[in-house]
């Protein structure tokens, strides 16, 4: 009981930084319909940027608090910069054209940015400085600890003001618009491409929150974390149904959920002994384990293709007809 | 430039052409290891990339369905040579038997990843096939416990070079030939399917599944066959690969690679073998050229080298494939349908 509260508290935590992350692709899909491949790497670039900022301020003293809201605070906009840079240069020319084109775009641009990252950042794993005190609650025999429910609030904080954005404002409105119909959004005094331009800034913010919340959570940043990170993002997001705000959240963190019970419990399911297979290792209550913890990566592709062939439209998405 | 190259009512010059392209093709590597034995070895693996890019093609290109995990081929056959000719498990298979069992595998593979991922869209069955590439990685990283199969990150060592009989292909120039003969066996088998009925039906399902359809296609299973074929020419050049280098492991399987395998088919043009084969060799040639020079100029110019030449060439694929899609869609050198297609619905 104590595994399945502790991976549910980590699960959480980890599926909550995938939702925000997520959210970054799924605006972009539900406005123009492109899966943006280099999201990742705008995460990525968020959690650089910040790792440099918190390291060049960490020896002037400032509360461990400020300076992680300034390393925030500069990859924010470091991000946006990088976001709309991209959907400027790298999208916008190829709206009209066919779906492999700007696909193939965005693989280039996600080379790029990451190469851009490995000769400013080095090809090394970084220690994310930990500086903000650390202390552990338990609830019912699960540690939790203050980074963890910082990021839950944050992660929340960020959604809900994302929903209010969508759902009350004028720009929410002309967003929701052009995702329905471009054209006809158009014809009704909406300035599509800025409007477009908007969704990938909001994005990459996002993006870039997330990338520094994964950061300081896990300790650690490498110019490649976008590409897993993006790609277990994308998962969430086609899990909520992709274009889906709501779906989007609820993707995150279901697949941060499945990801860390999975590794939690794949080497208790996958042990041959429990099976009462005959084996040397077994006796005397040895373990024989198939698949252990180090299998935590395949948890998201495998829920991807799972949804993907058993219900493409994901779970709160409507079902779109098939354009092959 | 015409009345020398015109073969009207004089097809024997076509003939001339073929001899004259063998014969250059047969000398090249005794000219190249007059530059240096190196040479050779990166024209082997140039080939390699040819073989590679043209499996690629057949499912890109001909049935024009995106896929990123293309790697994931290679090294299955690649693990397959390896598990079967190779101290890890004590067993030294010749090679003819193993490169067929290695083509069948990875052909099995790719039907695996493709029965239940074609009815999905074409960007979808990008993001499936790159994450089918990720799983491939993970699990060969991991098979080393609690049965020791792939031997995990460190990789099989010792992987026996082709024989037959008594004669060893121990050295790169033996390889290149046997490399050739491969990758000219493939070329033909791709310029033979893209004009055959098979070659016209992924043509169609490309431009439209629908009317395909509508038109009697039989469009799952045709896809499916691109698959397991790009499939099965990947596994062959993954066999190769293996005896060739002697050593494998995971690292060599990145999604960097798939990544350049798709760069050298959209680069060259989707769709044109010639094209793809001119991709190949640009993008495996240019870095090697780079690495030659980058260095020196970075060290005469600023004393000390400031961009690795890796990396200069990874941003100049990046670029390519940036570039290419904005200003010359259909590649290089594009196929005519390609063209047309990708143009027309530009405007």
């Amino acid at each position: 009981m104590d595994t399945f509260l502790q991976q549910l508290v980590n699960g959480l935590t980890a599926g909550s930084v995938y939702a925000v992350v997520a959210l970054g692709y799924t605006m972009v899909y539900g406005i123009i319909q492109l899966i943006n491949f280099a999201h990742g790497e705008v995460v990525m670039i968020g959690a650089m940027v910040a790792f440099t900022m918190i390291n060049l301020l960490v020896p002037s003293g400032l509360p461990p608090v400020a300076i992680v809201l300034i390393g925030a605070g500069c990859a924010v906009p470091v991000c946006m910069l990088v976001g709309y840079g991209m959907e400027r240069l790298a999208y916008r020319p190829l709206r009209h054209a066919p779906r492999l084109a700007p696909l193939i775009t965005a693989i280039g641009v996600s080379i790029i940015l990451q190469h851009l990252a490995l000769m400013i950042w080095s090809r090394n794993i970084l220690a994310f400085p930990q500086i903000i005190p650390s202390r552990t609650y338990f609830i019912g025999g699960a540690a939790i600890t203050t980074v963890q429910i910082a990021i839950l609030a944050i992660c929340l904080t960020l959604m809900a003001s994302l929903a209010i954005l969508v759902y009350r404002t004028p720009l929410g409105t002309a967003m929701r618009a052009t995702a329905q119909n471009a054209h006809v959004a158009g014809l009704m005094g909406i300035d599509v491409n800025r409007v477009i331009a908007i969704t990938f800034v909001i994005g990459a913010g996002l993006g870039a929150v997330a990338g520094v919340l994964f950061g300081t959570y896990y300790g650690l940043a490498q110019y490649t974390m976008g590409s897993v990170l993006g790609l277990k993002a994308f998962s969430a997001a086609v899990l909520g149904g992709i274009g889906n705000i709501p779906g989007a959240m609820l993707g995150g963190v279901l697949l941060g959920l499945v990801e860390a019970l999975g590794a939690g419990y794949i080497g208790d399911f996958t042990d041959v002994c429990q099976w009462g297979v005959p084996l040397q290792a077994c006796e005397g209550g040895g373990h024989f384990i198939l698949f252990g913890s180090n299998y935590q990566d395949v948890f998201a592709f495998i829920v991807l293709i799972l949804v993907l062939v058993f219900r493409p439209q994901g779970l709160l998405g409507e079902r779109v007809g098939d354009r092959a | 430039m015409r009345p020398y190259f015109d073969t009207r009512g004089r097809p024997w010059l076509i003939w001339v052409g073929f001899a004259l392209i063998g014969l250059a093709l047969a000398l090249l590597p005794f000219a190249l290891t007059q530059v240096g034995t190196t040479w050779v070895r990166i024209t082997n693996y140039a080939i390699l990339y040819i073989i590679l890019a043209l499996g690629l093609n057949i499912v890109v290109g001909f049935a024009g369905l995106l896929d990123l995990g293309y790697i994931a081929f290679y090294a299955v056959g690649a693990y397959v040579y390896a598990l079967l000719a190779s101290p890890q498990f004590g067993l030294h298979l010749p090679f003819w038997v193993i490169l067929p069992i290695g083509a069948a595998v990875a052909a099995l593979f790719g039907v695996m990843l493709g029965a239940p991922t074609l009815k999905l869209r074409g960007d979808y069955l990008a993001i499936v096939t790159l994450g089918f590439g990720e799983i491939i990685r993970i699990f060969l990283n991991n098979l080393s416990r609690p049965v020791n199969i792939t031997n995990g990150p460190q990789g099989i060592t010792g992987i026996d070079p082709f024989t037959f009989g008594a004669f060893r292909f121990d050295t790169p120039i033996k390889y290149y030939y046997l490399l050739l003969a491969v990758a000219l066996a493939i070329i033909v088998i791709n310029l033979r399917l893209q004009n055959s009925r098979i070659g016209r039906a992924w043509e169609a399902i490309r431009e439209d599944e629908t009317a395909a359809r509508a038109m009697g296609i039989d469009t799952r299973n045709l896809k499916l066959l691109a698959f397991a074929m790009g499939a099965s020419f990947g596994g062959i050049a993954g066999g190769m690969f293996s005896a060739i280098q002697a050593f494998i492991s995971p690292e060599s399987f990145v999604l960097v690679e798939s990544i350049m395998v798709i760069s050298m088919v959209v680069l060259g043009g989707m769709g044109n073998v010639w094209g793809v084969i001119l991709g190949a060799l640009l993008l495996s040639f240019v870095p090697e050229i780079l690495r030659w020079t980058v260095t020196p100029v970075q060290e005469a110019l600023f004393g000390r080298m400031i961009i690795e030449p890796e990396v200069i060439r990874m941003l100049l694929f990046g670029l390519a494939l940036v570039l290419v899609m904005l200003y010359r869609p259909a590649g290089l050198l594009p196929s005519a349908v390609r063209k047309r297609e990708l143009e027309e619905r530009a405007a």
